[in-house]
């Protein structure tokens, strides 16, 4: 009993919960041969915590989020949020969700649309109406809101998109892809949404190919190629800490020169030289003792990326060796 | 209850702002000829020739409408993907499907009322008086709707699993088949083989009944319908559509979206 009470517990707290969610598209003659778009996925997000979904173009992130929506339903497994199953469609009150490449009734506007998606939510007129301007606001759409969408670019729909996705203020935000198609300022405005809907207690569970946003604004990621789960943890969890070295950026006036240029590489007016930590503090003396302007010293360290192209390059390297052995 | 009536009432929109009222203008440009060819022909017969012209006339935009967008009503929201949005509101899939009908229905009502009304001004135009039985162009106007109503039920039942192009032809056969129910039932027991007689009495009730609701031969005559009728066909109806649209339901709720 009292077991299961701290078990019940502990299921409150994750907002998402996926549990061996498997999905798999029937093909070829009669539809015999299956293939997986997801592979027996086990997943949790906690609640207030900001989740980054990176993976190569069909990894199958936009299959989990669509599964977890109830738009495609799973071949095996199952999913909670916010501690119920995802078949209970009243839980959608709580949720927002944004589809990857948005689109939109064309004949409304973008005011009519939000209001459209707003009724099916238990707002009062007046709040309703409230909530919109403020939307419209936020997404930077204040001045288009009478034009038919129809009339839109993608990154304004993908900000429509934002803006009914938010409106009733759920408590888990789900958005595929949410920086695509914007221009720089909006991928900004973006960030800053997914901030603020992190300091308001919000769960936000995204997913992207741009792995900088992803290291900047996840709490944690999770990696997914080919359909399976390659690795879940913070971004500075999950690639390799350890330094990889030191980069010095320097500048070499005249004619001065040491036998050090040759490791450097060279752009413009300026080298990089790049040292293993142990013999840092010998290099920038032999770069002072040539007269060297140095102009900067850091860390180098695994990024996220290059852990990410590992991931792809292992995944391809094996779809390969499958394939060979198979014939 | 509130959400289909909010898919509903986008439905409705959607169809006014695609000008799908539009063919209103149409319908007037055939009454007016209808008028001008009943004045040129004998006296008498204005009212056969303008009833039968401007109930074909409903019939046939109807028709048009109820197969063209009933069944795009479900497959271009799936084909553009503004369903997703959607789906992810609390709403279920039935309630979207209802609505979805439900504005079509009422899109076709609006439409064949305002239709009605027209031809019922061009008949009193023509004939200059007014009896009990010209009443009857408003049931028989109502009817059209009715079947209408099927036809859109059917349209969506089909979009629901197969193409649009493929849904189309299955509602226009349908209906065309639907036209001969009562000639499939009148059929000869005696030459077939008692298997043969049970498959197409069966066929016969399973088919819907499209030639129930043509009273055009009354209407164009000025006789009254038996309320008995109305009500037979007006439950007839209700019913089919259910059954049809259940089924939809049940097919449309274990689709998986693009
Ligand atoms: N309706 C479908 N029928 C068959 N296969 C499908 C279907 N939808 C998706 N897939 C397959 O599932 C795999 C995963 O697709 P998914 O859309 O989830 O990828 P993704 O990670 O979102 O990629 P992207 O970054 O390009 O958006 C792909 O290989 C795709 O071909
Ligand atoms: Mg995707």
């Amino acid at each position: 009993m009292r077991q299961a009470l701290s078990k019940n517990e502990n299921m409150t707290e994750l907002a998402i919960d996926t549990e061996n969610l498997t999905k798999e598209y029937p093909y070829g003659f009669l539809h015999l041969k299956k293939k997986a778009s997801l592979e027996g996925l086990n997943m949790q997000v906690e609640t207030g915590e900001v989740f980054g979904f990176i993976g190569p173009n069909g990894a199958g992130k936009s299959t989990t989020i669509k599964l977890l929506l109830r738009l495609i339903f799973p071949t095996a497994g199952s999913a909670r949020i916010l501690g119920k199953p995802i078949g209970d469609i009243d839980m959608h009150r709580d949720i927002g969700y944004l589809p990857e490449q948005p689109y939109f009734y064309d004949y409304l506007t973008a005011e009519e649309l939000l209001d459209y998606l707003a009724r099916f939510h238990d707002l009062t007129a007046a709040d309703r109406k409230a909530r919109i301007q403020r939307m419209l606001k936020k997404v930077g759409l204040e001045t288009a809101k009478k034009i038919q969408l129809r009339k839109y670019s993608k990154g304004m729909l993908q900000r429509v998109g934002l803006a009914q996705a938010i409106l009733h203020d759920p408590k888990v935000v789900i958005l595929d892809e949410p920086m695509s198609g914007l221009d720089p300022v909006g991928r900004r405005e973006v960030r800053d949404i997914i901030l603020e809907l992190k300091r308001d207690g919000k769960t936000v569970l995204f997913s992207t190919h741009i792995l900088s946003d992803a290291e900047m604004l996840c709490d944690r990621v999770g990696v997914i190629v080919g359909g399976k789960l390659r690795g879940v943890g913070a971004p500075e969890q999950i690639v390799d800490m350890k330094s990889q070295g030191m980069e010095i950026l320097f500048e070499l006036p005249g004619q001065s020169t040491t036998p050090l240029l040759s490791k450097a590489t060279r752009t413009g007016d300026r080298y990089r030289l790049q040292v293993p930590e142990e013999e840092i503090y010998g290099a920038i003396d032999q770069l002072r003792a040539a007269g060297a302007r140095i102009l900067s010293v850091v860390e180098m360290k695994a990024t996220l990326e290059e852990y990410f192209m590992n991931l792809v390059e292992a995944d391809r390297a094996q779809a390969a060796a499958v394939e060979v052995s198979g014939k | 209850m509130k959400r289909i009536a909010v898919v509903a009432l986008n439905t409705f929109r959607e169809a006014v702002r695609d000008r799908v009222l539009y063919n209103l203008v149409f319908f007037a440009l055939v009454m007016m000829a209808a008028s001008i060819l009943a004045g040129q022909i004998s006296i008498g017969i204005e009212q056969t020739v303008i009833v039968t012209l401007g109930l074909s006339a409903i019939s046939v935009i109807g028709l048009l409408i109820s197969v063209f967008i009933g069944v795009g009503l479900v497959s271009k929201e799936m084909d553009k993907r503004t369903l997703y949005a959607l789906l992810a509101k609390p709403v279920r899939r039935w309630e979207f499907l209802l609505g979805k009908f439900g504005g079509l229905v009422l899109t076709l009502a609006v439409n064949t009322a305002a239709m009605g009304m027209g031809l019922f001004l061009a008949l009193l135009y023509a004939k200059q008086t007014l009896e009990r039985g010209d009443a009857t162009v408003f049931v028989a106007v109502y009817f059209i709707w009715l079947k209408l109503a099927l036809v859109v039920a059917l349209a969506l039942l089909f979009s629901c699993f197969t193409t649009p192009l493929l849904a189309i032809l299955f509602t226009a056969g349908l209906y065309v088949v639907g036209l001969y129910v009562q000639e499939l039932r009148d059929l000869p027991k005696g030459v077939m083989s008692p298997g043969m007689a049970a498959f197409t009495k069966w066929l016969s009730y399973l088919l819907p009944n499209f030639e129930n609701f043509n009273v055009m031969a009354l209407a164009a005559h000025g006789r009254q319908v038996p309320g008995a009728f109305i009500v037979q066909n007006t439950l007839y109806a209700v019913v089919y559509c259910t059954l049809v649209l259940t089924t939809a339901v049940a097919v449309f709720s274990k689709r998986n979206l693009k």
